[in-house]
């Protein structure tokens, strides 16, 4: 009994430490930022790699989670003779929940997952203590335009993918299955508004580019030096971002949306 | 440096386009400023309720579309609303006397405006007004006129179970 205490207290001071050692990490990137408006050619690299590189899932994926979403609600929809309203469900759907939230997931396997991995090979073949020698401060090197990188990429992702899901739903909804083009638009520009809807997802993945990014750069920074480490570090990050996406994505509809 | 080039421009085409996409959003999808057009001519028509008729919704004949609704306002003479319909110009032959009404696409449906074809010899033209219109069935005061001629007409009955018989 009192080993099983012993083991939570020490599993509990583990996660305390741990969250600790992010927030203090965060901060310390977070001045780092500054600096990069001088050195901006590093976070050019980084929107290359996390924002260009992460667009083809990201189109592919909003074309065809937006045809989906135009056969299976028109189906829906169609029982109840309100197929007109097809563009409204796609539209609320897409802007609110699904632009985010797949957006950050997606985000998570295919840019998260590389920078942890990226980030803990530094670590492990020590370039990173190498570059401290040099006195170069690797948050402000290596950490600082990877994170901003992603926050600034993730809502651009969204948006496209959000796009192409209504328009990919347009194509599907009209050209195959016959819902009148005029009230497609009609109907969703009547129900959407922008600050309810395209605002709140905006702000929505905004938050979540924070999460995700600084998720996969702690990691990585924070993996142990092995390859056993690294690709340890690598799953966590996918998890983690993952449930921390789908819980904040509750908590944030729960406070807009209200 | 070519390599680095390239970056840059794979960088600024995907901020491009990932700022289009957020203008499209709000001006497509949410409607900021609406910018649709549609050739072809305009008629006015005056109703007294237009129920949830909005602009860009279909204007049909027959069942056949032949236009958008244009635009709807509030005539502060009459009060009543007033619509504009921009009728496709390939159907311009419209008699005179062609008559209006708003209607519903099903139980649940968008509204529409429906044509019904006159019997006159002259053709609308751009920017007549209809003179036949028929306004939208509001649900509300079919229901309660439903219950005020149920109340009236059974007014002699007995309080309750006259269902049975």
């Amino acid at each position: 009994m009192i080993r099983w205490l012993q083991g939570l207290g020490a599993w509990t001071l583990a996660r305390m430490a741990r969250l600790g050692r992010a927030s203090l990490f965060l901060l310390r990137v977070l001045a780092g930022l500054p600096g990069l408006l001088a050195r901006f050619r590093l976070l050019v690299h980084q929107l290359y790699s996390v924002g260009v590189l992460s667009l083809v899932i990201i189109v592919v994926s909003g074309i065809f989670v937006g045809m989906v979403l135009g056969l299976q609600g028109h189906n829906t929809l169609v029982d109840f003779g309100a197929e007109d309203s097809l563009g409204t469900l796609v539209a609320l759907s897409l802007t609110r929940e699904l632009g985010p939230v797949v957006t950050a997931l997606l985000f998570a396997g295919r840019a998260g997952s590389a920078l942890t991995a990226e980030i803990g090979l530094m670590k492990a073949t020590e370039q990173l203590s190498s570059m401290e020698m040099m006195a170069v401060d690797p948050h402000r090197r290596v950490v600082a335009p990877r994170l901003a990188a992603g926050v600034i990429a993730m809502p651009l992702l969204s948006a496209i993918f959000t796009l192409l899901g209504i328009l990919s739903a347009y194509v599907v909804g009209t050209e195959l299955l016959g819902v009148d083009a005029g009230a497609y638009w009609s109907q969703m520009q009547a129900n959407v508004s922008f600050y309810d809807d395209i605002a709140s997802g905006i702000i929505k993945s905004l938050v979540f580019g924070v999460v995700a990014s600084w998720i996969a750069v702690f990691e990585g920074f924070d993996c142990m030096p092995t390859s056993e480490g690294v690709s340890r570090a690598t799953t966590h990050t996918v998890v983690n971002t993952s449930l921390a996406v789908l819980g904040l994505d509750f908590i944030l509809t729960a406070l807009m949306f209200d | 440096m070519d390599k680095t080039r390239a970056i840059e421009i794979a960088v600024g085409l995907f901020v491009v386009a990932g700022l289009a996409a957020l203008t499209v959003l709000a001006m497509r999808v949410s409607n900021i400023t609406a910018f649709q057009t549609t050739e072809g001519y305009t008629v006015i028509g005056h109703f007294r309720n237009v129920g949830g008729l909005r602009e860009g919704a279909p204007v049909k004949m027959g069942g056949v579309q032949v236009g958008r609704v244009s635009g709807i306002s509030l005539d502060t003479d009459t009060y009543e609303a007033r619509v504009e319909l921009t009728i496709d110009s390939r159907f311009d032959d419209l008699p005179m006397d062609t008559s209006a009404s708003v209607l519903t696409s099903g139980l649940l449906g968008e509204q529409y405006v429906g044509l019904e074809a006159g019997g006159m010899p002259t053709a609308l033209q751009p920017g007549d007004e209809l003179m036949l219109t028929q306004s939208a069935i509001v649900l509300e005061k079919i229901i309660g006129q439903f219950l005020y001629n149920k109340a009236s007409g059974s007014d002699s009955g007995s309080d309750g179970g006259t269902e049975g018989k």
